[in-house]
């Protein structure tokens, strides 16, 4: 169980706001082992969206190293960083971010879509419905769905192509506490069951106590770790 | 199957917009609907002109006096001492050795507006003093009565046969009119047939006129020199000989008129000619409205690329989610441009259809007018708008495309 699904080398990231240039990452260095769940916190402004964007193949670090699964990450291309998100991540956003006009169902079954592997189509889709307890609701329309509803759609979107992380950023910031901690028991027994590796941005200390380790960063570097 | 979800996907969110997607192919509906009428009707009044000419005859020449290019043929020079036509140059033209392309000839007197009057009854007409030839070579037909023959020609007989438009006018009836009187320029003659209606035609209407024979015209109502005539018309041997017995036709007359080549004092002319001539102006004027009507295409496709822009702007957060489940560039390019492409095609088959009601309706204004117009829709020309409507939707859907295609999925995705 030692195996290390994301190894991050002096992460550097560097935006240009006009004549200045802005340090996101100061070069941060972490390790996440296969079927751990990871918990990264930090206050607003302290880089951790940008940590996850990156960590999550959206954009690349402006310097460092970076290997997912095994794949070497940094100077890839466009499409193949589509692919690797398509094959070895699962995001679950704060807001759901789910297609408004097609079902719960089809919103699953997106990324199967963009997938170059045979299309295993509805099948799997559904099985990621049942695995986050709405196989009753397949056919309903996000907006027929309350706030936690919509997310565990987001989280069977997340699993439908079996990755080798999830990422969620702040889960459950759009949700009321009781449906929250639904969605994170969802993935602790997601992890425990299916040892799936679960990266989750938070900064709410009582989700961030639920990981099994904590990273904290502040002003683009990792501040201490909890092991 | 991946092309059938994404034109699947594309089809759920224009009927997801009903009144956009409506609004937005309107202007390439109204565009490919005036392209398609405007060729139809050009096609239509083409296919009229052309039957109406073949029903006097591929295969007649016609000669007159004068010189300059007229429809195209002849010299550009003008020539001084024109020498007008004779039934001399007729007879000449008949003979079978010199020009054995020649069929029959018809020397033809033709007057201005020249009154006519009957039973009380007057108008204007046109007289037309003829030989017997004349009859075969435009194909007339009676619907009562009888031409009348070689004989009476020499006889300088007062006879004459009306078309149906002056018999109505000045009898109310287009038969019983054999025996009947008729005073053409104050001369009595004797009605012995009426002509069949050839309906209003691209060389005037026919149908209201008088032929008599050309001697008893010559004697009473059209005065002329000599022998002079105003035209002559003749019938080649078939449609294929027609261009031989032209050049037949030319080299007696510029034997008979003593002149050069390139300095003619006659033309000949032909209804193939004619009919060129006639179809080269319809194109024109065809190819000037539908490119008239092409511009609305343009402005249709603009409007295509307005609403693209503004549906890949309010899809932001849509196409950073794409991305991040896996999208490339390439998806996202591929999915809005099936999206412009669909609006496109869907105003081009709405505007296919509404074109040629416009066109059937127009047919039938024209036909309730009177007037011989059938408009018709080509299968090439509803290719020729499908293609290039899709065209227009994939042109200006590269654009919107190529935007969304390039958003970050970071910066998508953080977009309210």
């Amino acid at each position: 169980m030692d195996e290390i699904v994301i190894r991050a080398e002096a992460l550097k990231k560097v935006y240009r706001m006009g004549e200045v240039d802005v340090q996101a990452l100061r070069g941060i260095s972490l390790q996440v082992k296969r079927g751990e769940v990871v918990a990264i916190t930090g206050p607003s402004g302290s880089g951790k969206s940008t940590l996850m964007s990156i960590l999550g193949c959206l954009d690349r670090p402006s310097s460092g190293d970076y290997t997912l699964d095994g794949e070497q990450v940094a100077g890839l291309s466009d499409d193949q960083l589509a692919s690797i998100r398509n094959r070895k991540i699962g995001f679950v956003f704060q807001s759901f971010n789910l297609l408004q006009r097609i079902s719960a169902l089809s919103n699953v079954e997106l990324p199967l879509g963009y997938a170059n592997r045979p299309d295993e189509g509805k099948g799997r889709a559904e099985t990621a419905l049942r695995a986050v307890g709405l196989e009753n609701r397949m056919k309903h329309r996000p907006m027929e769905l309350s706030g936690g509803e919509q997310q565990r759609v987001a989280v069977a979107r997340a699993l439908v192509n079996e990755p080798a992380i999830l990422m969620a950023d702040e889960p459950t910031g759009n949700l009321d506490s009781k449906s929250g901690q639904e969605i994170m028991d969802l993935l602790l027994r997601l992890n425990r069951e299916g040892n799936t590796t679960l990266l989750i941005i938070t900064h709410d200390p009582r989700i961030a106590a639920q990981a099994q380790r904590t990273i904290v960063i502040r002003d683009g570097m990792v501040e201490e770790k909890m092991l | 199957m991946k092309i059938r979800r994404v034109l699947l996907g594309a089809l759920s969110i224009l009927v997801g917009n009903k009144l956009r997607s409506g609004l937005t192919i309107l202007g390439i509906v109204i565009g490919v609907a005036a392209v398609i009428a405007m060729l139809a009707i050009g096609q239509g009044a083409q296919n009229s002109i052309t039957s109406s000419i073949s029903s006097i005859g591929t295969n007649v020449l016609y000669l007159s006096s004068g010189s300059g290019a007229r429809f195209g043929s002849g010299s550009s020079t003008t020539v001084r001492n024109i020498r007008p036509l004779t039934m001399a140059d007729a007879q000449a033209l008949e003979n079978p050795y010199q020009a054995p392309g020649v069929l029959a000839v018809a020397p033809i007197l033709m007057s201005g507006n020249i009154s006519a009057s009957a039973s009380g009854q007057s108008t204007t007409t046109t007289v037309y003093g003829v030989t017997t030839d004349y009859f075969s070579i435009r194909s007339e037909q009676l619907s009562e009565g009888a031409f009348f023959n070689d004989q009476q020609v020499n006889e300088h007989a007062r006879v004459a046969m009306i078309g149906t438009d002056l018999a109505t006018t000045l009898f109310g009836r287009t038969n019983n009119l054999v025996g009947q009187s008729i005073r053409i320029n104050g001369q009595t003659f004797t009605i012995i047939g009426v002509l069949k209606s050839k309906g209003g035609s691209a060389v005037g209407s026919s149908d209201n006129q008088v032929i008599i024979p050309i001697t008893t015209a010559r004697d009473r109502v059209i005065q002329r020199a000599g022998d002079e005539v105003d035209t002559i018309y003749i019938q080649a041997t078939s449609a294929a000989t027609a261009s031989q017995a032209s050049t037949q036709v030319s080299n007696i007359m510029r034997m008979r008129h003593h002149v050069a080549v390139g300095s003619e004092d006659f033309n000949i002319f032909s209804s193939t000619d004619l009919q060129q001539t006639a179809s080269s102006i319809i194109n024109i004027l065809t190819i000037f409205l539908g490119g008239i009507a092409a511009i609305s295409l343009l402005v249709g496709g603009i409007g295509i690329m307005n609403i693209m822009l503004v549906s890949v702007t309010e899809r932001t957060r849509e196409i950073g989610l794409r991305k991040a489940v896996g999208a490339r560039n390439r998806d996202i390019m591929v999915q809005f441009l099936i999206e412009s492409l669909v609006l496109s095609l869907l105003g081009g088959l709405i505007g296919v259809l509404f074109g040629w009601l416009i066109a059937v309706i127009i047919g039938w204004v024209a036909s309730a007018l009177g007037t011989a117009l059938t408009p018709s829709v080509s299968f090439s020309s509803i290719l020729l708008s499908t293609f290039f409507s899709a065209a227009v939707g994939l042109f200006f859907g590269i654009y919107p495309a190529r935007r969304a295609a390039s958003l970050e999925p970071v910066e998508a995705l953080r977009t309210e």
